[in-house]
């Protein structure tokens, strides 16, 4: 979010202006990200599923990724003030659970900046998982890009992540599951 | 009493139930896990579960048409209202109890989830769905523990041991149809919970078997939790749990 006392006029006029076409909506919607993830947003996530304008209410479609993912509320009431402030009059969120969320929605510009923020993106497709019990699929370091990774635990800092290791710069790292 | 709730209500209750109390008991080990990383998981299973937990309950809640929502639900209901198993309400124990416990629920879990993702009803169908994928990684986690103390240490082995005998007789509930499952699964929204028990023997068999560890025999058994029968320990786990609202009716922060 950006502070008023920095702000321009125009800059405030044009953040005020309605943004209506539903390009512009989503380009608005860039601005809320994942609490947990910050610089991640909601769209490179693939939790952004619609964005629709009618009769002066703004409907966005959300999807959680895990159940029990406590950033849902937060990202609700981000896209409210974000669409708000850009000036829709109201504004509704639905939450829609099918079809389930999957990494393979990931945009590449979302791999790319999970990337960028040390965290390693999911590797292969969700829909080919291994079987129960299978390998652990081969996880390059996203810092020094080393093959040589082993899994320390499933379970991460976020439901939707795994903690690595790097043999080779001997960093530890976040793996962005894949489900 | 829940009486007079009808069949799909009651089955989403007990959904609800036993994933919100399983989440509970998970949680209880935040802060007290054997190392980080298992602190971690556990708590982020218990996070999982109490996710399910929300979805199932609101639709319980919408469904019922009282007005209650998830939260009232959970936060409101005294222990004969509880459908939850009496496998998830037994106490967290030693690590082995909490892994046994967990790795019979995932089992169970995963069988049913992976039936009511084909559920006519599409609510049904869709939280099922989700919660398959996060259930996919739970039962991995407690079934490689179970082989790792399994076929671990003579000490962990006979906690693993006595953990799987104490808990046997409360996994035969699981697998067991009462009237309102029959109903559901007639009306294609449910699972008749006998016909997952091949695939439960599929999954359970192989881990035991790795683990060495013996199967106990099904000599002794106890039931009731779906209709409201519980053991005593549910009563101490609502206390905890529910203390807050209770305390402060519509506390907000």
């Amino acid at each position: 979010m950006r502070g008023g006392r920095a702000m321009t006029r125009e800059r405030q006029a044009a953040e005020r202006r309605p943004a209506t076409g539903p390009s512009a909506l989503w380009e608005v919607l860039e601005a809320v990200s994942d609490p947990e993830i910050p610089g991640l947003s909601i769209r490179d996530l693939g939790v952004l599923r619609d964005v629709e304008a009618a009769n002066g209410t703004v409907t966005v479609t959300i999807t959680p990724t895990y159940s029990g993912c406590p950033a849902m509320t937060f990202i609700e009431m981000s896209i409210r003030d974000v669409l708000l402030r850009a000036g829709a009059e109201a504004v509704e969120v639905k939450t829609v659970l099918a079809p389930s969320w999957t990494t393979d929605w990931l945009t590449e510009a979302g791999r790319a900046k999970l990337r960028d923020l040390g965290i390693a993106p999911p590797e292969g497709r969700a829909a080919g998982k291994a079987a129960l019990f299978g390998a652990d699929p081969e996880v390059p370091c996203p810092r020094c890009g080393s093959k040589n990774t082993r899994q320390l635990s499933r379970f991460g800092s976020t439901a939707c992540k795994a903690l690595y290791h790097c043999d080779g710069c001997l960093e530890p790292f976040d793996y962005f599951k894949c489900i | 009493m829940n009486d007079d709730l009808d069949p799909r209500t009651e089955y989403l209750l007990r959904l609800g139930d036993n994933a919100l109390i399983l989440g509970h008991r998970l949680s209880e080990w935040c802060g007290h896990g054997p190392a980080l990383e298992e602190d971690i998981a556990l708590s982020n299973i218990a996070l999982d579960l109490i996710g399910q937990a929300t979805l199932w309950l609101g639709r319980a809640g919408v469904s019922e048409g009282a007005g209650r929502d998830a939260e009232d639900l959970a936060y409101k209901r005294d222990v004969l209202d509880w459908r939850n198993c009496l496998l998830v309400e037994q106490p967290n124990g030693d690590f082995a109890v909490t892994i046994v416990r967990q790795f019979l629920f995932d089992c169970h879990h995963h069988a049913l989830l992976e039936g009511l993702a084909g559920s006519r009803d599409a609510e049904v169908a869709a939280i099922a769905a989700k919660a398959l994928k996060e259930v996919t990684y739970h039962r991995r986690h407690s079934g490689e523990w179970l082989i790792r103390l399994g076929d671990g240490t003579g000490e962990s082995h006979a906690r693993a041991q006595a953990a799987l005998d104490l808990l046997w007789g409360y996994s035969h509930e699981l697998l067991e149809a009462d009237a309102v499952d029959e109903e559901m699964a007639a009306r294609g929204i449910g699972i008749e919970p006998s016909g997952l028990k091949p695939a439960w023997d599929a999954m359970v068999t192989p881990v035991l078997a790795e683990a060495t560890l013996r199967r106990p025999d099904d000599a002794w058994s106890v039931r009731g939790g779906r209709q409201g029968i519980h053991t005593e320990h549910l009563g101490y786990l609502l206390a905890e749990m529910q203390y807050l609202p209770r305390a402060y009716p519509d506390a907000r922060w």
